[in-house]
């Protein structure tokens, strides 16, 4: 029987741009250039991986955006996915957290799923809750930010680093799993993939097609509410000196002024 | 006055000091009702007292350490039932933001993660965020349910605010999904008997210019001279020059001490990420064009491998 992973990806600003909050206080889309969030690229690289080693497997990428996120979608195809959905709906803009593991957790049960893989964070939004919200919501264990990931025999296992300990962690499919960037360096696509990529194909979905009510999603049904954003201020310019054989002592009398020492 | 549940973060009943830190942030919003799950639950309730818990509610049993996340989330929301509470706030780690969420979906609520302030606001608690690697700061309100907060280490001062502390065992029933992720083995992180790397005040952090695993001695000397944690960037980190629980920046640990000192690290949006909110900061880097300089409050453009020895040795003659 055929392994059916969903990999979760996200359609993020780009980290390195000038990133701001539009009028609403969403994230502002028009003014940097959007792609795949890159920690979305070591969740692809894994499913790749697995797929390529179970006997039959097939890869689905998912993603819950605008327009644009099509471009995320495309990137993950050339990788190697072998099709793609694509969740898009006017009433989804300002959707926050626990409306996105909805609106995911539904796409994931109508496309039908043996695995979903997720990244371990988004790059804009950065609260790495997403998976552990899609595991709740669909009832399966979550197996989450994992270091290493095999699969074998309708079990998941992997190595999640935490603060205190490093875990070995097992769970029965089906199941979440969220990979961090230390599980390997994500591949880049080859031209065939470029090319191959073109013809794979990307379904759209709305939210009748799940069966959402507009009202469950976007900035009015967000739990949540940012009621300010406010630019910090640029740190003041600080001293600068070129150490010409006393740079060490000259940042030691700096730091014995602050009262570090 | 409204009772406000912390979530306890401890080993083996050693109380961590973000969660002590959260004992102050809840003071200004209710009555603080600490939550203390797993083995040496019970013993954290003189330190919790001492900082203002008024009730300790304590539950252990095998499965907090044998399944990942979900008896946690079964016991939290027994605890939210049992108090109905103004807010939920749990200390900022992977796994609290995890527990913290699914709380969240269970009891009808929305979540904040990563605040970096929390203070009491007439709609119900305004958390401050510190957003897009740390160049804009928001405020945000969980408009829905009970709020549930994270926040980051170092986010307020921890203060001694005696209070009963009286503990009562919470009764938990765990729910069958509680089981579902095995944790089949566990190798605890060794110590280095330094500080923890999100909750000192002084991080001492070393970059690709620090060239070599060898050389993290130099860095790690200062270090501790200043009895500071020492930090990596990921280009050290991934050269395998230190730990991956080092690495400090989006895909590391978010720090903000009192005093971050950067090594041979160029400052990318990444890193900056992950220490953009730090009190003072100094960098030591041979590139004058180095982003980093942009961020500090004092620089100096020179060969780490001449300066950081020299300021070691300063700071040890300055002690005695
Ligand atoms: C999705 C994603 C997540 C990431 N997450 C992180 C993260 O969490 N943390 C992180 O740090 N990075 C992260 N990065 C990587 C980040 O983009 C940078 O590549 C990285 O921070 C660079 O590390 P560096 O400053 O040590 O190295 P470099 O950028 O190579 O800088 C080295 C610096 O050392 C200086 N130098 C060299 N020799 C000496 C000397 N002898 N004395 C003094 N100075 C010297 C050089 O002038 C240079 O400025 C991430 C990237 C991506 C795409
Ligand atoms: N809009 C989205 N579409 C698809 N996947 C998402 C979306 N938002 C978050 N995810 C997934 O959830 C992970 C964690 O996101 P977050 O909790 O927002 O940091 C990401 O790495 C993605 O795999």
């Amino acid at each position: 029987m055929s392994l059916r992973i969903v990999v979760t990806v996200k359609y993020v600003p780009d980290a390195t741009g000038d990133r701001h909050f539009a009028d609403d206080l969403t994230v502002d889309r028009d003014d940097v250039d959007g792609l795949l969030s890159e920690l979305d690229e070591y969740a692809v690289e894994q499913a790749l991986q697995i797929a390529e080693d179970a006997d039959d497997a097939e890869v689905t990428v998912l993603t819950v955006g605008p327009e644009d996120a099509k471009d995320a979608l495309r990137k993950a195809l050339s990788m190697g996915a072998d099709k793609a959905i694509h969740v898009e709906d006017d009433d989804l803009h300002g959707t926050d957290a626990i409306g996105t593991s909805l609106v995911l957790a539904k796409a994931i049960e109508k496309a039908g799923y043996d695995l979903v893989i997720s990244g371990m964070a988004s790059t804009d939004g950065t609260m790495g809750v997403v998976p552990a919200l899609v595991a709740e919501r669909l009832g399966v264990p979550q197996v989450t930010l994992l270091s290493e990931v095999s699969v074998e025999d309708g079990t998941v296992k992997g190595r999640r680093d935490g603060d205190a300990a490093s875990e070995q962690l097992e769970a029965q499919l089906p199941a979440i799993v969220s990979v961090t960037d230390q599980s390997g360096e994500a591949r880049y696509p080859s031209f065939k993939g470029i090319m191959a990529a073109k013809k794979k194909p990307v379904e759209s979905w709305d939210l009748s097609d799940l069966d959402i009510e507009a009202e469950e999603v976007g900035l009015d049904g967000a739990f949540t509410k940012v009621e300010a954003a406010n630019e910090r201020p640029a740190r003041t310019a600080g001293t600068i000196v070129k150490d010409e054989g006393e740079g060490g002592k000259q940042l030691a009398e700096f730091l014995a002024g602050q009262k570090f020492i | 006055m409204a009772e406000v549940l912390v979530y306890v973060d401890h080993v083996d009943g050693a109380v961590r000091k973000p969660t002590l830190e959260l004992l102050t942030l809840a003071r200004r919003i209710g009555e603080p009702v600490a939550v203390a799950l797993g083995n040496g639950a019970a013993d954290t309730a003189a330190t919790l007292a001492e900082h203002g818990a008024v009730k300790v509610l304590t539950h252990d049993a095998s499965e907090y350490a044998e399944y990942l996340v979900v008896p946690k989330v079964d016991a939290l929301q027994a605890a939210h039932e049992a108090v109905s509470p103004a807010a939920v706030l749990v200390p900022s780690s992977a796994e609290g933001k995890e527990i913290a969420a699914r709380l969240a979906l269970r009891i009808g609520s929305g979540i904040i993660t990563d605040a970096v302030d929390l203070e009491a606001g007439d709609e119900g608690p305004v958390a401050t965020q510190s957003v897009f690697a740390a160049s804009f700061t928001t405020k945000s309100r969980v408009v829905k349910g009970t709020p549930v907060i994270t926040v980051k280490p170092n986010s307020a001062a921890v203060e001694a605010a005696p209070a009963a502390g009286a503990v009562e065992a919470l009764s938990v029933t765990f729910s069958d999904k509680a089981t579902g992720t095995k944790v089949t083995a566990r190798t605890p992180r060794e110590s280095t008997g330094r500080p923890e790397l999100t909750e000192a005040a002084i991080v001492v952090s070393g970059g690709r210019g620090v060239n070599g695993a060898e050389n993290f001695s130099i860095i790690e000397a200062l270090a501790d001279s200043l009895g500071a944690a020492v930090g990596a960037s990921r280009a050290a980190v991934d050269a395998g020059w230190y730990p991956h629980t080092n690495q400090v920046g989006q895909t590391g640990k978010s720090v903000s001490p009192q005093l971050y000192i950067a090594n041979g690290i160029s400052g990318a949006i990444q890193h900056r990420a992950g220490m953009q909110t730090s009190k003072t900061i100094v960098a030591v880097n041979k590139d004058a064009e180095a982003p980093i300089f942009e961020l500090v409050d004092y620089g100096v453009v020179g060969d780490l491998f001449d300066v950081v020895p020299q300021l070691t040795e300063e700071i040890k003659a300055r002690k005695g």
